[in-house]
């Protein structure tokens, strides 16, 4: 017997190694190099950090599970563009830890929802989605308005964003680096959503999306 | 891309192409040391395996399937080569719109096939002379085209309706557009600027405080009842009505709103017993009590003014019946 597939089929570490390989080269070729091109690093021109409130309610956007039905990922297809906007570009989201592209839509895009709706719809639309759109399979987030935040971690967020955004190439005169947010903002932070309804905080993250390329 | 980039995605493709094609080959060798559809001399509960090749089928789609990569490639483009096509899906690393609009027509102007930009090209085609035809006539004239209306509604539904509900007949805090009713007026010019560059009230401030309390509120939202008719605590509404002359700086002194008066307040007519935030004795309270500020978003960026002209015929002819 001189099957040279034995030598893999038997040996179960080798195997393992043999398909790491094999899966990881669609990975290799399509994603470690978006890592360095200069197309998908850049932010856009206008691209701001979120402010700390917009932060806690991206946090919020992430817990309730938003992005499971609400993709943030405009297409560059004319059917898509025509209903949210311009497609949606790299320099967009990098900033953005982790991305919330999301990739199924049971409900719209919200990638540039910001500005498009008033904040008291959003608020009518959070509490009871039937009341202003009646087809609509959206749960209520009633609770959003009872639970006020008190802040305690908010700095905290800033600053593991200003460590995951270390590598930006933001500089001042003398070429040190700009954090995404200065010490006057982080020592504000707490201050800025103390008392807020989580419901303040997740519209203000909603109004936000899009700002970067209107 | 740079050319190392370029590089590395070429050999690993490339690689992984040929790879497949040696591996299949190597498997399509008989290495099992018995000549084909003889038994190996593994049985398992009295079934013997036989040393039989893949099907012919499968290994002949398989390099079908290496050829059609090359063919792919060839045309697609690889790293930071475009292909023979020159495709590609939409213009890459735009900053700002301004850019956006600049590399679109760079592409158009250098033929380039961004397939986004052809397809929005071809839809500009064919919907932009029909929405240039609208763009000349007036709103009344539109609001009078069954066709134009037509597309106004589809535009209203998949932009106002979320608001304004697809009846357009709003809900509370969103004007019903139906009644003749007008915080900013209802002509085609007020209707087309509100949706163009949106409204945002002045808001109503919170008027507890200032009224004293409970008792003041209950008092003014009394007599503002009055004013359509509603039937009210006599004696409260009497009260109510010497406080109201704080509010008659926004909703006039017979109540009749802003618009009435000429400006763009967004105050609205308070005896037409039409209540945007409900009608209720205690609904009234509520807005007296924290005060209201309705917002309409501005639609002249997302939309565009030829499109929010069919949309304002639509929406004037909906109080025009």
């Amino acid at each position: 017997m001189s099957n040279k597939h034995e030598k893999l089929e038997k040996n179960v570490g080798l195997f393992f190694i043999f398909t790491i390989l094999a899966i990881s080269i669609g990975g290799l070729v399509e994603i470690t190099p978006l890592f360095f091109q200069k197309a998908t690093t850049t932010p856009v021109d206008n691209l701001r950090p979120y402010t700390a409130l917009e932060m806690e309610g991206r946090d919020i956007y992430i817990r309730e599970g938003c992005n499971v039905c609400h993709s943030q990922m405009i297409r560059p297809f004319r059917a898509e563009t025509e209903r949210y906007g311009h497609y949606s570009v790299a320099g967009e989201s990098v900033w953005e830890h982790p991305f919330l592209w999301g990739s199924k839509r049971t409900g719209p895009d919200l990638a540039r929802v910001g500005g498009r709706y008033s904040d008291d719809w959003h608020l009518a639309h959070l509490l009871d989605p039937r009341s202003v759109v009646p087809e609509s399979n959206m749960p209520s987030f009633k609770w959003l308005a009872e639970n006020t935040l008190d802040g305690e971690l908010t700095a905290k967020k800033l600053e593991t964003f200003n460590f995951l955004t270390r590598n930006r190439s933001h500089k001042d005169e003398q070429g040190n680096a700009i954090p995404l947010y200065s010490d006057t903002e982080i020592a504000g932070a707490k201050r800025a959503v103390k008392g807020k309804t989580e419901m303040d905080a997740l519209i203000a993250y909603l109004q936000s999306l899009g700002h970067a390329l209107k | 891309m740079s050319s190392f980039w370029t590089i590395w995605v070429s050999v690993l493709t490339l690689g992984t192409l040929v790879g497949c094609y040696l591996l299949l080959r190597m498997c399509l060798k008989n290495f099992a040391g018995v000549p084909e559809g003889e038994p190996t001399g593994h049985t398992y509960d009295g079934i013997d395996e036989l040393n039989n090749p893949p099907p012919k089928w499968w290994s002949n789609f398989f390099i079908f399937t290496i050829v059609w990569g090359f063919g792919y490639i060839a045309v697609y483009g690889l790293g930071g080569w475009n292909g023979l096509s020159g495709w590609q899906s939409s213009n890459q690393g735009i900053l700002n719109l301004a850019e956006s609009e600049q590399k679109s027509a760079f592409a158009k102007e250098h033929g380039l096939l961004v397939q986004y930009d052809r397809e929005v090209a071809a839809a500009d085609a064919k919907y932009g002379p029909i929405f240039e035809a609208y763009a000349k006539q007036s709103i009344e004239a539109l609001a009078a085209d069954k066709d134009a209306l037509k597309v106004g509604q589809r535009l209203f539904l998949q932009n106002c309706s979320q608001c304004h509900g697809s009846d357009a007949r709003g809900t509370t805090g969103f004007p019903n557009l139906t009644d003749n009713d007008w915080l900013y007026g209802g002509e085609p010019e007020a209707i087309k600027a509100s949706i163009m560059h949106g409204r945002k009230a002045n808001g109503m401030m919170a008027w507890s405080a200032a009224l004293g309390g409970e008792q003041g509120v209950k008092e003014v939202a009394a007599f503002v009842l009055s004013l359509s008719g509603r039937d009210v605590d006599v004696q409260a509404a009497a009260a109510g009505k010497a406080k109201f002359a704080m509010c008659a700086a926004c909703h006039g002194s017979e109540g009749k709103g802003s618009d009435a008066m000429g400006i763009a307040l967004g105050a609205p007519n308070l005896t037409d017993n039409i209540w945007l935030y409900g009608a209720s004795q205690r609904a009234v309270e509520t807005s007296i009590a924290n005060g209201r500020a309705g917002v309409m978003p501005a639609w002249d960026k997302i939309l565009g003014e030829q499109k929010v002209h069919v949309i304002s015929a639509y929406v004037y002819s909906l109080s025009q019946k």
